[in-house]
């Protein structure tokens, strides 16, 4: 969870204009094995900087795998990540969050006990710069420093319109809203790459609808690049720019939604086929 | 006018003018707020003074003329407040519309408005207005407050708010002399000129655009002021719609003429923290608010420990008996007053904090009945809430309470300046300075409403009580009279039984007929769990609405009803002679009741002919079959035999009765 330590202040890119595209993250030949067990087999592709790429695939197809490999969680076997350039060492999960990678979880993953204010502020700690001894005298530079923090947080809040629980422990809301405070604690890091695994998951129509124009809102107006996991098809074909799809841990088909969609290998992997 | 002799009297007679008043005399005073990222934010009436201006003349650049029409769509927000005083400015005239009403009924409003220019909160009211520009095709340009998620759109007609802000702004700049032009400007304006346009809701028919002047505004609202001893210390809420009447008088034309703050609360969801942190001083909800809370509060006190709860009825049952006439300036003994000072300390304090009225001067409330023990509860705890009865046509104030002459079953004297009559037919008229001045482009309607003379038409009927307080009885068009010529009212009579818990529905039947015959539906819950107390076993709702002791308790409850009319002069005739408990309970599915649970008088009258003429040939019971729909579609029938009571009728007001004829 969000225990870092780190500091290098990030800030957010413009929304992405059309053109040749700066590719932000780049994943090549990526392979990772549990044991005897291969999660993903050689996968290649890349995330363009601004735009909202999606992974999808059936169950067990290694899409949460894909995630935990990008920001360090899983260490493949073979392969590289080139992270805005530069080929990435190994890195534990803190160093990518320090370096602007910032993610969700399929299962809400919060603070039960505490309040959605003070979620999202976790959110923040990495951008902390005061050390233990005036985080401990508090009075002065440090309390100064949260009330920025504090402003940074506002504005998360009233982005994702969620004054109204602003005060409340975060166990108590309806899961729809535990989903939307967990981006917006995500967003606390103001990340460059936000991946989100399974944001819609359980919801309801109207649920769905506000998250996903919560998503749209996020990439226009902080120019954040989001990697997103989802099983929804309509919503993946409506926000996504570029599609790519796994199945038992192979790529079968990457490109645009409509591309994708028509894909017969795509169809075959999701409808099943007789071997 | 009558009025606008005396707003030259009083001082300035436009908002304008008043604001740049304000800003003279209050200057540092903080005249707006608005809870944003967590704080609230403020503005002083010199900074409210100087934001109007800049968009004021931001608003002129972009070509906005006196007589323009111009739309404010949108939850509570200083910048839209202020918007239509930078109308106003200029001579054009704002139209605040129902931010949450549907785009085709919007767009007639907007269309029959002709409106040129519209201000407007967010992304939602964009989408919105520029789905309808056929419907609207007067409309040229479109402001918005709020930037998220417009950054794509095409900027030819759509403005952001703060851009048209920062024009004016550096437009004034350039020029050193724009100021005082637009001050001068701004003083030609006349207390005659038409201030604000609002469309009344149109429960029938299309709605309508009632035109108010400066004047009427004013000066109703100086009064109102006036009768409330109301002055810039106060702080208010903006939470209702600010296309309503009410909000539009309490949080722009009170607020601008007594120089009081006027608090935007954070969004529609946070109204109670809101409400709680700025601790209103003059407090305006529907009845439907006060109800909430209490509910809230009970249910809270059901949860709480024993001790807590002991202490909670114990002062509860001390404000019942002592709280009214404490707020009412009766003589209370030593003792009680001690006690009631004990009971502010431990249980009303907290629950006024609790529900952020601690600081409550004068809260009103109006639109419908309020139930009088819920009335009767604020009160208790030392709170002094008032009905008040008003309309848009009269710029809210008609009837007030004046402090002290509280009555759960009346609206209130006439407010300062107005003047209340009684037509022929009971409806209820009136004459006052706020009096509007017209229905926009409908001569029509409003030479129905407003006679020659000044006199308005409420549609309402009411009556004047021996106390000066106005009573309104029912909508006009259902007041109907018993052969015998007294007063038939069938929803005050309705009203009056469904206060008492056990009682959920009546049907009153009456006119043209010699007598009163009431249909009662028992309140399930209410009934039922004093059968449990009781040990009285039932099936069924049928069952238990037959049952001699539930016969006994409704009959007990219509004849306290009898007795209450027996008191009232224009009533006394009107008492119920005989009741029957309806077998079934009304239901929407079967037609009886609309959608929004109000009784079709009508489709009951014809469903059940039988058991009406029951109600008047005598009989003492009646076989009744009646077909019902199940929740499921399909269709079945019950029957059974009813009891008719007869019910002695109260001679106290006879006299009187013939005497109001």
């Amino acid at each position: 969870m969000n225990a870092f330590v780190a500091d290098e202040a990030l800030t957010p890119a413009g929304p992405q204009a059309s053109g040749e595209a700066e590719v932000l993250l780049r994943v090549d030949n990526v392979s990772l094995a549990f044991g005897g067990v291969k999660a993903i087999t050689d996968i290649s592709f890349d995330i363009l900087k601004g735009e909202i790429r999606a992974i999808i695939g059936p169950n067990g197809a290694g899409k949460t795998s894909m995630l935990n490999v990008i920001n360090g969680f899983y260490h493949p076997q073979e392969g590289t990540i080139t992270w805005r350039g530069k080929v990435r060492r190994k890195m534990k999960p803190y160093e990518a969050a320090s370096q602007g990678i910032a993610r969700t979880f399929q299962n809400v993953a919060l603070f039960k006990g505490m309040t959605t204010l003070d979620n999202i502020m976790s959110g923040r700690s990495l951008k902390m710069h005061r050390n233990f001894f005036w985080q401990v005298l508090w009075r002065g530079p440090a309390e100064r420093e949260e009330i920025e923090h504090r402003k940074k947080v506002e504005e998360i809040i009233d982005f994702l319109e969620i004054q109204a629980i602003r005060k409340t422990p975060v166990g108590r809301l309806p899961y729809g809203l535990q989903k939307r405070v967990e981006l917006g604690r995500a967003l606390a890091m103001e990340p460059e790459l936000l991946l989100l695994d399974e944001p819609m998951a359980g919801m309801n129509l109207e649920e769905k609808e506000d998250m996903s124009r919560f998503i749209i809102d996020v990439n226009q107006e902080f120019g954040t690049t989001i990697a997103l996991i989802e099983h929804d098809m309509g919503v993946v074909m409506d926000l996504s720019d570029r599609v790519v799809v796994l199945d038992y841990g192979k790529k079968i088909a990457d490109g645009p939604p409509e591309e994708v969609q028509a894909s017969q290998a795509v169809i075959d992997a999701y409808l099943g086929v007789s071997h | 006018m009558v009025g606008s002799a005396s707003a030259t009297l009083r001082g300035e007679d436009t908002f304008p003018k008043i604001l740049l008043h304000n800003a003279q005399v209050f200057g540092n005073r903080t005249a707006f707020r608005e809870k944003d990222f967590g704080i609230w934010q403020s503005w002083t009436w010199s900074g409210v003074a100087e934001e109007i201006r800049a968009f004021s003349i931001g608003l002129q650049s972009l070509g906005l003329k006196a007589g323009d029409k111009i739309a404010i769509v949108g939850a509570n927000r200083p910048r839209l407040y202020w918007a239509m005083v930078a109308a106003q400015a200029i001579g054009a005239v704002p139209v605040p519309v129902y931010a949450d009403s549907v785009a085709e009924e919007m767009a007639y409003v907007l269309g029959h408005a002709e409106v040129v220019f519209a201000i407007v909160e967010d992304q939602e009211q964009v989408d919105k207005l520029l789905s309808m520009s056929d419907e609207v095709p007067s409309l040229k340009h479109v402001i918005y407050d709020e930037v998220r998620g417009l950054r794509d759109y095409d900027h030819s007609q759509l403005h952001d708010y703060a851009t048209v802000q920062d024009k004016g702004r550096a437009l004034q700049a350039q020029s050193a002399s724009l100021k005082s032009e637009w001050e001068q400007g701004l003083a030609a304006g006349k207390g005659s000129d038409i201030a604000v346009m609002l469309y009344t809701s149109g429960t029938t028919g299309r709605p309508k655009g009632v035109m108010l002047s400066f004047d009427n505004l004013v000066i109703s609202a100086r009064n109102g002021n006036e009768f409330d001893h109301l002055d810039e210390t106060e702080e208010v809420l903006a939470y209702l719609p600010m296309a309503w009447i009410g909000d539009h008088v309490f949080s722009l034309a009170q607020a601008f003429t007594a120089g009081y703050c006027v608090n935007c609360p954070e969004g529609m969801d946070t109204i109670d923290v809101d409400r709680r942190e700025i601790a209103p001083t003059y407090f305006f909800a529907p009845p439907r608010v006060f109800e909430t809370m209490l509910t809230m509060i009970m249910v809270n006190m059901e949860d709480a420990g024993k001790t807590k709860r002991a202490m909670f009825d114990y002062f509860m049952g001390v404000a019942r008996k002592l709280g009214e006439k404490i707020l009412n300036g009766e003589e209370v003994s030593l003792k009680g007053r001690l006690l009631y000072r004990l009971g502010e300390f431990f249980v009303y304090g907290p629950l006024k904090n609790r529900m952020g009225l601690t600081r409550m001067k004068v809260g009103y409330t109006a639109g419908e009945a309020i139930g009088p023990e819920i009335f009767q509860f604020y009160r208790s705890l030392g709170l002094n809430l008032k009905q008040l009865y008003g309309q848009t046509e009269a710029s809210v104030y008609i009837t007030l309470q004046p402090d002290g002459e509280i009555f759960a079953d009346t609206v209130g004297k006439p407010a300062p300046d107005v003047e209340l009559k009684i037509a022929e037919s009971g409806e209820v008229m009136y004459r006052s300075p706020g009096v509007f001045v017209g229905y926009f482009k409908n001569d029509a309607a409003t030479g129905e409403t407003k006679t020659a003379d000044g006199w308005v038409h409420t549609g309402d009927a009411g009556i004047i009580a021996d106390n000066g307080h106005l009573k309104i009885i029912d909508r006009a068009k259902d007041v109907g009279k018993l052969t015998g010529g007294a007063l038939f009212a069938p929803k005050y009579i309705e009203n009056k039984l469904k206060f008492f818990p056990n009682i959920k529905e009546a049907v009153a039947f009456g006119h043209e007929r010699d007598r009163v015959g009431v249909f009662i539906n028992i309140d399930l819950t209410a009934v039922g769990s004093w059968a449990e107390r009781n040990n009285v076993n039932y099936a069924s709702y049928q069952e238990l609405a037959q049952h001699p002791d539930v016969y006994a308790m409704i009959e007990s409850h219509v004849e306290q009803v009898n007795r209450d009319l027996s008191r009232e002069p224009m009533m006394a005739g009107a008492q119920i002679r005989r009741f029957l408990i309806l077998h079934k309970e009304l239901d929407a599915d079967d037609g009886e009741l609309t959608r929004t649970q109000k009784v079709r008088r009508s489709f009951i009258a014809e469903r059940y002919g039988p058991l009406i003429e029951a109600l008047y040939d005598g009989s003492a019971t009646k076989y009744v079959k009646t077909e019902v729909t199940f929740e499921d579609g399909r269709k079945g029938a019950i029957e059974a035999t009813v009891e008719i009571r007869d019910m002695a009728f109260h001679d106290a007001g006879t006299a009187s009765r013939e005497a109001a004829e």
